[in-house]
């Protein structure tokens, strides 16, 4: 229970609405415990001599005594069940805000698909124990109160005898219970990984459609299903017996009732109205006892979502403004330095970046350069803080990249990933994501610079195009510079491009490159490329090896160095043929 | 967003459609013996139900009254067997139904995914992949509840409700009368509350797909939201859906809340008539105690189906939205038509004609991406296209592998029509390797050899060691049996790249295409990658894309492609001496590096 008790902050704040739940609940129970005793006495008038009067009285009050609890168990619902949604919302809420803000890491290390469930699944297995759960064990209990005592009055030995199967109930509650959660939790599991199977079918689809493996997929798939249907069988075995055995055992109470009672009816200790009242609330004690072990699997339940919730909501936020961050720094110029900067994914994977020493002054372009997995990209998603450095400083302008606020920082920074997503909407908010309202004639002009305008006039739809899931409409290319376009709408201090070119054409890219020269005048710029074309204008050039700099300087420099960059250079030289056709 | 746009979500199917059951019916055929044992198991534990009351009535009004001692023991005993007997057929029912509904929503589940297997890329293209997730999973899950539980608990529910009334007519036929007299209403009610809770409904459904697209987009697009700091934002937004969503079902609540505690009222309102007019009776000694003892019994068993109603009909209707949905995704019909009787070729030699080919990807016939091209591949040649970006080179290899259809003209492999092949062997003589590459969740293993066990380790090993990835993986802690997260989340870009060539050379194909396939590769991996599969490529046919010319100028023959149209062809000298767009490209690489090299 100790993780459900974390949503405490959320029941005080509707404390008022639920105390009043509590105060309905007992009024309903007064209500409907009444009517028992109405039948009773009418009953047990009918063996002596009475008139219609009497009779159509109690027939009233019966009429009066179930409005009565009906009007508060409406109530009921609106105060308890509809805390419960708002709770919901709350709770929701503020998930939402915490998964929002995670750092990266936590997002490469989960999938989509289990955040996504605890965000639906466990969220509402938690809101049904804060509804129906709370609902039904106050008034199972209240119930249980007012009713014992109410059949104790009538006739005390009757009364424990009736309930002398319920331990049993209660045994059986608890044990199958914990039973069938056990065995939900497996089918939940299964049911996730049948879920994450077809999710990632469907995405893969291209891969899969390429090499043929439909077969095969149709093949895992059917395995998982058929796994799914064994869990579920197992489950089914437990959960047949439950509610019968319950029905059982309760059935078995109503019947001491009337075989004790009756012999004591024929030795006039009893009225027939009375056993008529204690079958009754038998009757009335019925559904509680079934609700009761409903419940305890609903609390069950709820408190391993709890746990789940709990789990992700305390992952810290590593990445946040803190104390240290100076709020007064609401803009930037561009100057980066870096310290001695070392940094790794995790503690148990070795540095992917060491003793980076560097100074991007304000104004100037840096690129980068450097083998596959060398650390490029990681480099400069450092300079966002989407990870924080393990090792060493960042400073900007001279401050300490943590001291800077998230959002002055980011905003300052115009990124165009590697990977391109985009989201599956039209294109002028893709391009706008940036600002806070859609602005058609920043986006033309930033489609302009990055070389999509031409592209998008084909369109037959133009801006208002809307993409496929991740931009899957577009070519490599238009997905690449509808991503600069949004970089570039937020005319940024510092603009970062990881490899930004990789898919578009060489003309396209120079023509773009033109654009830029113009559009980087006077800003901070870091180029990723493989392309020497795309980074020997730059001032400075660094190739990474290994996660060091191992070479640093001018393009003419480095190739006076005769290294890696003189080598890749060499590499990327066009044979001579031109000359023997130029005239 | 897209999101706020109708979709399948919005179906509000009706609570009974006799079509749509008629087809779900279809599925619960092969299992016809499990749904006679468990009718037949209903209609004997709905009788033994009601028996109990009469048994009581009984021991009242002979044994209790009679001061019989005997009796009332055996009418207990009556008692407890019968009650031991419904226990144990309830026991046989639900397992049997509930297997009954496992078996037939498998078939649905597969019968579903299999399909989807074969529908064409351009229904992905436009179909949200939440969406379709949503068919196989959840959609199929709740027919379960209607296999299961649903249909045979509706049969349940009126048999029990016959055998109340035949056993309360068979008792006093005047006082049923009475009790029932409550009937009109009650179905008015119920009518009223079906009507509000399935327009509400509708209403909540909605939201909660609104909220599922909402989430679903942002996390796997979260580190966008981050890097453009937009968390406040997108947190007003999905607080307004949020609240949309809570909305909406407060408002349900409202319905539930009138419902409940009206049945309950109106339950007693036939107790009170039943003492009313059934004590009436005793009073002139027209009816016996033990019968009014039983009808008020029976009122509550009777109450207690109706009571639950609402939540049947809720099974129901979700089932009912749900089939609909999922039938509509099975008669889906976006399929690449396969021909009647398939041309078999296990292996092609690799000779590829388009004739006068134009293709669009829109249903119109003017909005072409590709027009009127025709060229042709000769076997084993490597032929290279280039072009501007979206100039349709992607689109070209798509056609290829016959991922779509083509509005005119031909493409003939081997000099058949690749209509006429079987798309599987088609498929088979083609390794692609895609620009937009994708890794599965799994080990780097199962990656490269997409679980094909055909593939061997050794072949494994060696596709790696060719396109050079196998230095990074013999660095990771378990090699190729390293995990890879959903879409390869912990490797570099290039890392995925070069992963996904690997998966092409180990499928060892008879043609091979490469589309941009080392655009995010380090030059020197990439010049290595070349000369690994020069040799590889003796003998086999190769289409390759690429943007820088120094990697494609050695190609048997080059296609210049501009906005679709095939502009020049030749090989690299005869393109130079064209003095075309082909030149102009090469001239503007080249004076790059003239420029850099001064
Ligand atoms: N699935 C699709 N649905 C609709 N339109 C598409 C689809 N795929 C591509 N297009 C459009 O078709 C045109 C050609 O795209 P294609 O991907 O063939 O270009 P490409 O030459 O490969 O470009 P790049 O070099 O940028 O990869 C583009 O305008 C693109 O927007
Ligand atoms: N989220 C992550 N968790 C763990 N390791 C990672 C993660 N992202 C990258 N790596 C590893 O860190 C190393 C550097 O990756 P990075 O993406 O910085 O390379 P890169 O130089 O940008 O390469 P490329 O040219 O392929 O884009 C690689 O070995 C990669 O596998
Ligand atoms: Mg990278």
């Amino acid at each position: 229970m100790k993780n459900l008790f974390s949503l405490k902050k959320y029941f005080l704040a509707y404390k008022k609405k639920l105390l009043w739940g509590l105060v309905f609940i007992i009024c309903s129970n007064i209500g409907s415990v009444y009517v028992p005793i109405l039948i009773k006495n009418s009953i047990n008038i009918l063996q002596s001599a009475t008139n219609y009067e009497t009779l159509g009285k109690y027939a009233f009050l019966i009429v009066i005594a179930s409005l009565f609890s009906g009007v508060f168990r409406f109530l009921i619902r609106q105060s308890i069940i509809v805390v419960s949604r708002e709770i919901e919302y709350d709770l929701r809420g503020d998930f939402w805000k915490h998964i929002q803000n995670l750092p990266m890491r936590y997002f490469s290390n989960n999938s989509t698909g289990n955040i996504m469930a605890h965000a639906t699944n466990d969220i509402n297995a938690v809101r049904m124990f804060i509804g129906p759960a709370v609902m039904y064990s106050i008034d199972t209990f209240i119930r249980l109160i007012i009713v014992i005592s109410i059949m104790l009055s009538i006739s005390t030995s009757l009364t424990i005898y009736s309930l002398l199967p319920l331990p049993v109930l209660s045994f059986l509650v608890y044990y199958v219970g914990k039973l069938i959660h056990d065995r939900f939790t497996k089918i939940q599991e299964k049911f996730s990984e049948l879920t994450t199977k077809a999710q990632e079918n469907y995405s893969g689809i291209r891969v899969i459609k390429s090499y043929t493996r439909e077969s095969g997929e149709i093949e895992s798939f059917r395995n998982l299903s058929k796994e799914y249907l064994k869990k579920n069988m197992k489950l089914v075995k437990v959960q047949a017996l439950f509610q019968p055995i319950l029905f059982l055992i309760t059935g078995v109470s109503v019947i001491i009732v009337i075989w004790l009672g009756g012999t004591k009816v024929m030795r006039g200790e009893l009225l027939l109205g009375d056993i008529t009242a204690l079958i009754i609330y038998l009757g009335i004690l019925i559904w509680p006892m079934i609700a009761f072990g409903w419940v305890i699997n609903i609390i069950q339940q709820a408190e391993a979502s709890m746990a789940r919730l709990n789990k992700i909501l305390s992952e810290p936020i590593e990445i946040k403004d803190n104390e240290d961050s100076v709020e007064t720094i609401i803009d930037l110029k561009g100057a980066i330095k870096f310290e001695d900067v070392s940094f790794r994914y995790s503690e148990i994977q070795p540095d992917v970046l060491k003793d980076i020493n560097l100074i991007i002054p304000v104004g100037s372009t840096l690129a980068i350069m450097g083998h596959t997995g060398s650390g490029k990209s990681t480099l400069v998603n450092l300079l966002l803080r989407l990870y924080d450095v393990t090792g060493g400083n960042i400073l900007i302008d001279g401050n300490e990249i943590k001291s800077i606020p998230l959002k002055t920082l980011r905003k300052s920074i115009g990124y165009v990933p590697q990977e391109s997503f985009l989201f599956s909407d039209s294109l002028t908010n893709n391009i706008s994501y940036g600002l806070d309202a859609p602005d058609l004639e920043i986006v033309k002009k930033s489609a302009a610079i990055s070389q999509f305008e031409k592209d998008v006039v084909d369109f037959p739809e133009g801006y208002e195009t809307i993409i496929g899931e991740r931009g899957i409409t577009l070519s490599g290319g238009q997905k690449q510079r509808s991503a600069l376009a949004r970089a570039l709408v937020l005319n940024p201090k510092i603009l970062i491009l990881d490899d930004s070119f990789s898919a578009v054409d060489t003309n396209t890219e120079e023509k773009i490159l033109t654009n830029l020269k113009e559009f980087m005048k006077n800003r901070t710029s870091v180029i990723i490329s493989h392309r020497i074309s795309t980074v020997k204008d730059a001032d400075n050039i660094i190739v990474l090896k290994d996660g060091t700099i191992a070479e640093e300087g001018t393009h003419d420099e480095l190739f006076a160095l005769d290294g890696i960059y003189a080598d890749i250079y060499n590499k990327q030289l066009l044979e001579k043929e031109l000359e023997e056709y130029t005239d | 967003m897209a999101a706020d746009k109708k979709n399948d979500d919005e179906i509000l199917g009706k609570a009974y459609d006799a079509r749509l059951m008629r087809r779900l019916l279809k599925y619960v055929k092969p299992y016809l013996k499990y749904v006679i044992l468990a009718i037949v198991l209903n209609i004997i534990a709905a009788a033994l139900g009601p028996l109990r009351p009469y048994l009581t009535k009984i021991a009242i009004d002979e044994y209790i009254r009679d001061r019989n001692y005997t009796g009332l023991s055996y009418v207990s005993i009556g008692l407890f067997a019968a009650l031991f007997l419904q226990t144990f057929i309830q026991y046989l029912l639900t397992y049997y139904t509930q297997y009954l509904g496992q078996r037939t929503i498998l078939d649905l589940r597969m019968e579903l995914f299999a399909h989807t297997q074969k529908l064409a890329l351009k229904f992905f293209d436009k179909t949200p992949i939440g969406r379709m997730v949503t068919r196989v999973t959840n959609d199929i899950e709740s027919l379960n509840e209607l296999f299961s539980s649903g249909i045979i608990m509706v049969f349940s529910d009126v048999f029990i409700v016959l055998w109340i009334f035949c056993f309360m007519f068979y008792l006093d036929w005047r006082l049923s009368l009475v009790t029932l007299s409550v009937l009109p209403v009650l179905f008015y009610g119920t009518f009223l509350f079906r009507k509000k809770v399935r327009e509400n409904y509708r209403d909540v459904r909605f939201h909660l797909a609104r909220l599922n697209s909402f989430m679903q987009e942002r996390v796997t697009g979260i580190s966008i939201v981050q890097i453009f700091f937009k968390q406040k934002e997108e947190l007003k937004q999905f607080s307004s859906i949020n609240a949309d969503h809570r909305k909406a079902n407060i408002e349900s609540i409202f319905y539930y809340a009138v419902f409940y505690p009206g049945v309950e009222l109106l339950s007693s309102a036939a107790i009170a008539l039943i003492i009313w007019y059934g004590g009436g009776e005793i009073i002139q000694k027209h009816l016996s105690l033990g019968v009014l003892f039983a009808f008020i019994q029976y009122t509550e068993m009777f109450f207690r189906p109706i009571r639950d109603l609402s939540e049947k009909y809720n099974i129901l209707q979700t089932a009912m939205a749900s089939s609909e949905r999922v039938f509509k995704l099975l008669d889906e019909d976006t399929i690449i038509p396969s021909p009647e009787a398939p041309i078999r070729k296990s292996s092609l030699s690799g000779k590829i004609d388009f004739k006068n080919v134009s293709f669009g990807y829109g249903s119109s016939n003017t909005d072409f991406v590709l027009k009127n091209l025709s060229f042709n591949i000769q076997p084993g040649k490597t032929t290279a296209i280039v072009g501007a970006t979206g100039a349709g080179k992607t689109s070209i290899i798509s056609l290829l592998s016959r991922f779509y259809d083509i509005q005119n003209g031909q493409i003939l492999v081997d000099d058949i029509d690749i209509k006429e092949i079987s798309e599987k062997d088609l498929r088979n003589n083609i390794a692609i390797v895609l620009q937009d590459v994708f890794l599965f969740s799994g080990t780097i293993r199962s990656n490269i050899t997409m679980d094909n066990p055909a593939i061997t380790e050794e072949q494994m090993i060696k596709a790696a060691r060719m396109v050079g990835a196998d230095k990074f993986i013999e660095q990771l802690p378990n090699k190729y049996d390293e995990e890879v997260k959903e879409r390869g989340a912990t490797l570099s870009t290039g890392q995925k790249q070069l992963i996904s060539f690997a998966r092409a050379l180990a499928y060892n194909p008879q043609i091979l295409i490469l589309d941009e396939a080392t655009s995010s590769i380090d030059t020197e991996t990439e010049i290595l990658i070349q000369s690994a599969i020069e040799k590889l490529l003796e003998g086999r046919t190769a289409i390759v894309i690429a943007h820088r010319l120094s990697t494609i100028q050695n190609a048997d023959k080059i296609l210049v492609l501009h906005k679709g149209e095939l502009k020049e062809t030749g090989n690299h000298q005869e393109l130079l001496a064209k003095r075309g767009i082909y030149y102009k490209l090469y001239q503007l690489q080249y004076k790059n590096q003239e420029i850099s090299n001064s």
